[in-house]
């Protein structure tokens, strides 16, 4: 498969559990060698074989930029989720060889800030961790607000504290402690960008606040990675490769066109970068648009899908593969 | 003197819009002469509070005392009138290095007012895309001499001479952000002495 970007064969060097939901994966080059250098925020794409379904999840680089002997993630169990999670953690054993993408990064830091606000709720710490080494190095200017459930889920929270004594503030739910976004948004010096990762109503929140506020637009940065919704299964028509494709109840439309041998492109497959966007010939039926990629009147045109995370509800759908 | 119409151009000519009021936390206005026009329609559609958390910073240049008066009336929690850009440079700096995120800044007048203001301000840490600008009065031109770097102020016509070198330049439409200057080529550069007669193109 050519699509997304080239791929790196790997060798999982450490399986280490970090609480109740947090398991923290280490790769290093197999046959030895170093891997390639990447910049705060980036994914990998980490392809899992399970049984006859191949999994693809993003996750965010979580280890030192500068570090080219090993990439880490941490990836928190779903158990409500499609499985890939839950592969991780149950099936992913040190000495297993996978198979990764290069690195991605679609949640780089603006270095033309003067300071760097970083706001993350739960799991979404973890590409603030390659951010806050990366900037260490240079010297920069940041500041972590970290929202997380209870002190035991808190993943990393001791750590950074420790880490980056004075950078860090932890804020947890069962003591009623939250992020006073507000008074934190209308106390930066001019030149601050404000960065957050986490879960959609905490990103949304955070977007909503600083428009209110009169942050510009470009100094607010945000990453959220969606889970390919499940929902009816489909058909679609390939007008390019001449195939009929089914798409399963929990198969997202791209994986389906993957396993029917289409190269279909793509990057984060999680509706954020615009990869795998592809042009709809014909349909009759309803879009079930979930991705942040498309403008609504995209959404509303019926011209484009993002196959990664949006599905359809009808008779016919012809795309352009 | 009403908003000019600048015909379309190459990228690097900067292109201006119309100021609104914006929400924010604070607003920094920059205004030369014609330019307290803009602000004051501005204040035609304005709340009650946006003015209390407005700081005006206006140099009239030769308009002399005819806005003056207007602008202090509208109530801006601090109202500064400069002789010069390069005198009202240092309160540009220190306004900016105290408002915070969320602070709206307005620049408008000439094109070298608004150009070196907004070089200050994105130089402070705001996107230059989030300030907003308009232009009114003098379509006079801040040049640089491409040859000598010398900066001369309200030019006029095509070929005008550096004020520092004394060469005949071209004027263009090529500019600079980093300098908030048009650049100024030497016209008889290929064929010294051949110097095309002036024609005023910008008043």
């Amino acid at each position: 498969m050519s699509a997304g970007t080239a791929k790196l064969n790997v060798t999982v060097a450490e399986v280490k559990p970090i609480n109740d939901l947090v398991t923290r994966f280490k790769f290093v080059r197999t046959g030895g060698g170093s891997l390639p250098t990447f910049s705060g925020g980036a994914h990998t794409v980490v392809e899992m074989q399970d049984g006859d379904i191949t999994r693809l999840n993003a996750y965010s680089l979580m280890s030192n930029p500068a570090d080219r002997g090993a990439y880490t993630i941490s990836v928190r169990r779903d158990d409500q989720g499609r499985g890939g999670s839950k592969f991780m953690h149950t099936q992913v054993k040190e000495g297993m060889e996978m198979v990764i993408s290069n690195p991605v990064n679609l949640f780089s830091l603006d270095l033309r800030a003067k300071k760097h606000l970083m706001l993350a709720g739960g799991i979404g710490i973890t590409p603030f961790m390659a951010q806050m080494h990366q900037l260490s190095m240079m010297g920069g200017h940041f500041e972590l607000h970290y929202s997380v459930r209870t002190a035991s889920l808190g993943t990393y929270a001791k750590e950074l504290t420790e880490h980056y004594p004075g950078r860090v503030h932890v804020y947890h739910d069962d003591q009623k402690e939250a992020i006073d976004l507000k008074t934190l948004l209308a106390n930066q010096p001019l030149g601050t960008h404000v960065y957050v990762c986490g879960p959609k109503g905490m990103i949304n929140w955070v977007h909503g606040t600083a428009e209110e506020m009169g942050w510009p637009r470009e100094a607010v940065h945000s990453e959220e990675f969606l889970a390919p919704a499940s929902g009816k299964p489909f058909e679609v028509k390939c007008a390019v490769s001449n195939k009929i494709v089914q798409v399963g109840e929990h198969q997202s439309l791209l994986e389906a066109l993957e396993a029917a041998g289409i190269d279909a492109p793509y990057l984060c497959r999680g509706g954020a970068c615009g990869q795998c966007e592809t042009n709809v010939i014909g349909y009759d039926g309803k879009f079930l648009h979930y991705d942040h990629w498309l403008t609504d009147e995209q959404k509303a045109g019926g011209k484009h899908i993002m196959p990664c995370v949006s599905r359809f509800e009808g008779k016919t759908l012809v795309l352009d593969r | 003197m009403s908003k000019t119409e600048f015909p379309p151009s190459i990228k690097s000519r900067p292109v201006y819009g119309e100021l609104e009021a914006r929400s924010g936390s604070g607003h920094l206005m920059i205004a030369d002469a014609e330019g307290a026009e803009a602000i004051l329609d501005l204040a035609k559609s304005t709340d009650e509070d946006f003015w209390a958390k407005a700081h005006i910073i206006y140099i009239p240049k030769k308009t002399g005392t005819k806005y003056s008066s207007q602008l202090e009336e509208l109530g801006a929690g601090q109202f500064y009138a400069g002789p010069s850009y390069e005198a009202s440079q240092s309160r540009i700096r220190r306004a900016l290095q105290d408002c915070h995120m969320g602070t709206q800044v307005y620049l408008t007048g000439t094109e070298s007012l608004m150009g070196q203001a907004m070089a200050e301000a994105t130089a402070a840490g705001i996107p230059h895309t989030a300030i907003q600008t308009e232009h009114r009065g003098s379509t006079a031109r801040r040049m640089q001499c491409v040859h000598c770097k010398g900066i001369t102020e309200d030019v006029t016509t095509d070929p005008f001479e550096c004020s520092h070198c004394g060469l005949s330049l071209f004027v263009r439409d090529h500019y600079s952000r980093r300098l908030a200057a048009f650049q100024g080529v030497r016209v008889d550069a290929e064929d010294p002495g051949n110097i095309p007669e002036k024609v005023e193109l910008f008043k």
